[in-house]
């Protein structure tokens, strides 16, 4: 497709020279020899792209928001904190074609008038960070980052920035508070990053799969990325299967593939005579859809739609042995722990969430606390400095509405 | 114990200090150094780290009690994170924990008598497509069997 094209045909395209072959950096030479900054910026507006980590925001108008004109330096924040349950797309990029994110670095870089790039990776990604150092490197040797950029005056500083484990670091206020090296506490917005980011200067925050695109927007024009996908959903999308399935996996198809598709070709079904019981479609924190759900469209409005989010796209399957009381339980526990704790609702929230749902668990439960779990859920949502509170409220309070009857039989 | 990096660490830490000169942006890649260099950040790591980057002891306090990757305790050799979110649980994390407490004959968030294993639970590693998932040190080990993390232990020194 578009960003692992070729990953299966040339074995050394996690190379410098393997991506060459494959035409690598000839979008970063296009885009700065024929292309101006705002030809650029005006290309991945007109491309539709939107953003990968999550929330889908446009891209271009993302960019368009930094102000030029401040006299400091403006910062390229790279995310790949990858930390969403069920998302592991961007650690496949890295693993199998890191120049393809450099080449997007940069051109992103030379669009937005920026020399000085972090690309933020979660801290347990050791490999994937020492990859990243040696492909700035071989690419610094050839002039592609560094100084002189294709013998031009462009210079671009990447720098890879190790995190330490914490979830709340792939938002994008708490990683820039990250780099800042303090704790990964979200900042009140506004003010955006864009104009006061990174040590308060000017800063735009862009998801790994994100910038992987732009080659081929810069290359083939935006017209050619529209051609895959829809209507305000274009692009190829990079679909994280996992949970109880044969063959799960990263599989980059056609944005708006439908999820009973994904499942049943790509992940290759369920495994031994169960059945399909839940799926969690965009990573841990969107709701859930049961097995009746499944037809639908894995697109930002489709999702939206059906109630649900497309998210990072990770795609968790559950048969019908999982116990979903265990599964919100799990997801509580994940979000009680990932709680930076600045906001009392999630803080508190989250917790109690675990309380009650252990208790549910244990058989302790009272009739009213599946009620109290939607409650606690409904009180925490849309009341916080950043969306940690509502990305747990959601899957578990819908895990606790669709399937109310698992909940009610635990009770003591 | 002087609390002292090596001189090449002393090195790496000068250059990380150069050239993050905002904020405290140095702290993050110096506190991975001084784990690597001396295995947990402790008080005695933090007032060396304190002196060195000119930052204040609290500040530095402040992140290491915030990020799950820097131990103020010592821990044992070889430290042994199970993820055991969501997909990792579907696929067997719980066996993988019971497993290793009987191997290992601690529970989870105990170091062996020894000093060379430490037992921890993590959230979720980034690894879901191929869960169940453990991580040993900075090595991930994907799609683990009791069987084949049974021989994986074995072989460490």
């Amino acid at each position: 497709m578009i960003i692992l094209k070729d990953v299966d045909t040339i074995p050394n395209i996690n190379t410098l020279e393997g991506y060459l072959q494959a035409g690598g950096y000839r979008a970063l030479r296009h885009g700065m020899e024929k292309l101006d900054p705002e030809t650029i910026t005006e290309y991945v507006k007109d491309s539709g792209l939107r953003g990968r980590g999550g929330a889908g925001f446009p891209t271009g108008l993302k960019w368009s928001f930094v102000p030029k004109d401040t006299g400091k330096p403006i910062y390229l924040c790279c995310n790949a904190d990858e930390s969403e349950p069920g998302t592991f797309k961007d650690r496949e990029i890295i693993l199998k074609k890191p120049h393809i994110l450099l080449e997007g670095i940069a051109i992103a870089s030379y669009a937005l008038d920026c020399h000085h790039c972090f690309i933020y990776i979660r801290g347990e990604f050791a490999h994937e960070a020492e990859i990243l150092r040696k492909a700035i490197r071989e690419a610094e040797e050839q002039h592609f980052l560094g100084k002189n950029i294709l013998g031009s005056d462009f210079h671009l500083n990447v720098v890879v920035y190790r995190g330490a484990g914490a979830y709340i670091c792939g938002e994008e206020t708490g990683l820039i508070e990250s780099i800042e090296g303090k704790r990964g506490y979200p900042r009140i917005k506004p003010p955006f990053p864009a104009s006061v980011g990174v040590n308060q200067c000017p800063t735009v925050v862009n998801n790994v799969e994100t910038l992987a695109f732009l080659p081929f927007i810069v290359l083939e024009g935006p017209d050619a990325y529209k051609r895959f996908g829809s209507e305000n959903n274009y692009g190829t999308k990079l679909y994280c299967l996992s949970g109880h399935l044969n063959t799960p996996g990263v599989y980059e198809l056609e944005m708006g593939v439908y999820l009973d598709e994904l499942i049943e070709k790509y992940g290759g079904g369920i495994p031994g005579n169960r059945k399909l019981k839940a799926v969690i479609p965009g990573g841990s924190s969107v709701p859930v859809l049961k097995a009746d759900e499944v037809h639908v469209r894995m697109d930002f409005d489709s999702l939206q739609k059906a109630g649900t989010m497309l998210g990072s796209a990770g795609v968790i399957v559950m048969d019908d042995t999982t116990s979903m009381v265990d599964a919100a339980l799990n997801l509580a526990k994940f979000y009680a722990h990932e709680s930076c704790g600045q906001c009392t609702p999630c803080r508190e929230g989250t917790g109690w969430l675990v309380k009650l749902l252990k208790k549910i668990k244990d058989g302790r439960g009272d009739k009213n606390d599946p009620d109290l779990a939607v409650d606690i859920c409904n009180n925490m949502e849309g009341n916080t400095i950043c969306p940690l509170a509502d990305a747990a409220a959601a899957p578990i309070r819908s895990i606790v509405q669709k399937f109310r009857d698992e909940f009610d039989q635990r009770l003591g | 114990m002087e609390i002292k990096f090596s001189p090449e660490a002393l090195e790496e830490a000068r250059r990380i200090k150069e050239f993050f000169t905002f904020q405290q942006g140095s702290l993050l890649p110096v506190l991975h150094l001084a784990h690597r260099e001396f295995g947990t950040v402790s008080d005695e790591v933090i007032d060396y780290l304190s002196s060195l980057l000119d930052i204040p002891v609290s500040n530095i306090k402040d992140a290491v009690s915030f990020y799950t990757m820097f131990n103020m305790e010592e821990w044992g050799r070889y430290v042994i994170q199970v993820c055991h979110t969501l997909s990792c649980a579907l696929r067997g994390a719980a066996e993988i924990v019971d497993f290793l407490e009987k191997k290992l004959k601690i529970t989870v968030g105990r170091t062996t008598p020894d000093k060379k294993f430490t037992l921890i639970k993590v959230e979720c590693l980034g690894s879901c497509g191929t869960a169940p998932v453990v991580r040993i040190n900075d090595q991930y080990y994907e799609n683990l069997t009791i069987e084949r993390l049974d021989s994986i232990l074995d072989k460490l020194e």
